[in-house]
């Protein structure tokens, strides 16, 4: 296998950032949108019941869980239908892969690309929780590169999918049986502490549950040495779904 | 003074599942020489045309692009070359600017030269007044020309084009030929895969032609004619049964004939008396054509 060359990553950029600039308004809108929704809805909606969770304000709570909602939105859906449109409907990636670019460099090109973008989506629903009681810190610059490394995980685990799916329709299995679990046993709308002892230990191969551990550290001051087992985490799911995307494209696109 | 092979395939082999698509293919094209590669669909042209870009694995055998293995040197083997896909994959949302600009990053033009080949590319393409126009909104003859001169924009040394003029009108297709003879002329290697005998014939130094995935017979196609139809052949029209007639007559006399149709051609006829021919009835008299060697030896019809 060819040994992977980082030059070839800015043509990958390049043509994303062509793309972007036309497209940037609608997927700005629902990328920044979804969260604020769930962020108001249940963030001030659920808060008027539940006034504190581990001594914090539930809008804050939700406000900050709802930067991991962000990062999984506008990470692992470009991952899984841009992939998949641009491989089969669009057969661009044959023409790419007929210049010198490599599947891996393809990969890793647009999962950098979507995850430089997620690190700025990540970050609006935790600027948006700043009115309501958060009180900014200069740790939460933080945050971005928390929302980058989660981010480039759960792309890597979309373009994998997009290689395991035959039909496009097959998407849904994966966010109703995979996705919406993800999200939900995280801590993003409730501490998992509330939920039986195994909820934890399993949460530890959940993706979401680090990027908001470390985003909730970041926001309230909490970041300790521990950490660097969410970051070391975030690490490792990339590695894995990343060694995975790129084997399972290069089967689909090298015959 | 003997020159190594822009492209050599040696002994090639790709098989998926139980279908073998290319069976122990051998061919050398030459430095600065453009070869037509002959076929039906199916015979394994598009297999062979992304095996030399890597994008199809070989099962044996082995391909240099000037001296680069496409296994181990992949992409120093793209690097050199130019590729017009059968099956448009532009990005079609894209205008013909950016698609060309995005084409040459990928092909790593240097970045000072970029904005210079762009141009250069479409004004090759003859899409200089609508390079601001999305893909999208090309009409197929255009997307066409775009896709070939995206081919060229990095100067390759070896231009891989598949079925270029498929599925064109006459008048873009002619278009067409005119920016690939322009190509072919500045020195730059071809190698073009086609059903059209015209394609072909016009374009082509060398051709080859491919069936079940094998070279079944090589050469310029005036050598190709002589070697296996003649000089000329004549054309019968009628039913069935009176063709069925000539064919045995013909085959009686030592000649080859081909069936299309309600007609049958004779070929090779150079060699015998015009009594003969016209015993056999009313006919016309044309030069042998490659079409008339395709199906001799394969016993096909070229659509097209």
């Amino acid at each position: 296998m060819a040994r992977f060359d980082f030059r070839s990553l800015p043509a990958i950029w390049t043509r994303e950032l062509i793309i972007f600039k036309r497209y940037w308004p609608g997927v700005t809108f629902t990328a920044i949108l979804e969260p604020l929704v769930f962020l108001f809805a249940i963030g001030l909606g659920v808060g008027a019941f539940v006034d504190e969770i581990d001594g914090m304000k539930y809008v804050v709570f939700v406000g900050t869980g709802a930067v991991a909602t962000a990062v999984l939105f506008s990470s692992v859906f470009p991952g899984m239908y841009n992939t998949f449109i641009a491989r089969v409907f669009q057969k661009v990636y044959d023409g790419i892969l007929s210049t010198p670019t490599t599947t891996a460099e393809l990969m890793v090109g647009e999962a950098t690309w979507i995850s430089a973008r997620t690190a700025v989506y990540g970050s609006v629903p935790m600027l948006a929780t700043i009115p309501f009681g958060l009180s900014p810190r200069w740790s939460m610059l933080l945050v971005p590169f928390t929302c980058f490394i989660s981010a480039l995980g759960l792309t890597f685990l979309g373009q994998y999918i997009s290689g395991v799916v035959k039909v496009i329709d097959s998407f849904s299995y994966f966010q109703s049986a995979l996705l919406t679990p993800l999200l939900f046993v995280s801590g993003t709308y409730f501490p998992i502490s509330g939920l039986p002892d195994w909820f934890g230990t399993v949460s530890n191969v959940n993706p979401v549950y680090h990027c908001i551990e470390l985003v909730r550290d970041s926001c309230f001051g909490t970041l300790s040495w521990s950490s660097m087992w969410n970051v070391l985490a975030l690490g490792m799911f990339a590695v894995i779904t990343g060694t995975l995307s790129i084997r399972t494209m290069t089967k689909r696109l090298i015959t | 003074m003997v020159h190594d092979p822009a492209l050599a395939i040696r002994n090639v082999t790709k098989r998926f599942g139980d279908f073998t698509a290319v069976d122990g293919l051998t061919l050398d094209v030459q430095v600065g020489t453009c070869l037509g590669l002959l076929g039906p669909n199916g015979a394994g042209k598009t297999t062979l045309m992304r095996m030399i870009t890597g994008q199809t694995g070989l099962n044996g055998g082995s391909i240099s692009v000037m001296n680069f293995d496409v296994t181990s040197q992949s992409r120093q083997a793209r690097s050199i070359l130019g590729v017009c896909p059968q099956q448009d994959n532009m990005d079609d949302q894209q205008t013909a600017r950016e698609n060309l600009a995005l084409w040459a990053a990928l092909c790593r033009v240097p970045r000072s030269r970029r904005k210079q080949v762009v141009a250069d590319a479409l004004e090759t393409a003859q899409l200089a007044d609508r390079s601001h126009e999305r893909v999208t909104n090309l009409s197929g003859g255009m997307r066409r020309r775009l896709l070939l001169g995206r081919a060229f924009i990095n100067s390759p040394k070896l231009v891989l084009l598949d079925e270029p003029t498929v599925g064109l009108d006459p008048q873009v297709r002619s278009d067409l030929w005119l920016m690939i003879d322009r190509v072919r002329r500045s020195g730059v290697t071809v190698v073009m895969s086609t059903h059209y005998i015209e394609e072909a014939e016009r374009l082509a130094d060398d051709i080859a032609i491919v069936n079940h995935g094998r070279i079944i017979a090589r050469g310029t196609p005036q050598e190709l004619r002589e070697r296996h139809a003649g000089l000329e052949a004549v054309e019968y029209f009628g039913p069935t049964d009176v063709l069925d007639e000539i064919a045995a007559k013909a085959a009686n006399a030592g000649l080859k004939s081909r069936r299309a149709g309600l007609s049958i051609s004779v070929l090779g006829v150079e060699k015998v008396s015009s009594e003969l021919l016209a015993s056999l009835g009313r006919h016309s008299r044309r030069p042998t054509n490659l079409e008339d060697v395709f199906v001799l030896l394969t016993g096909e019809a070229l659509d097209g």
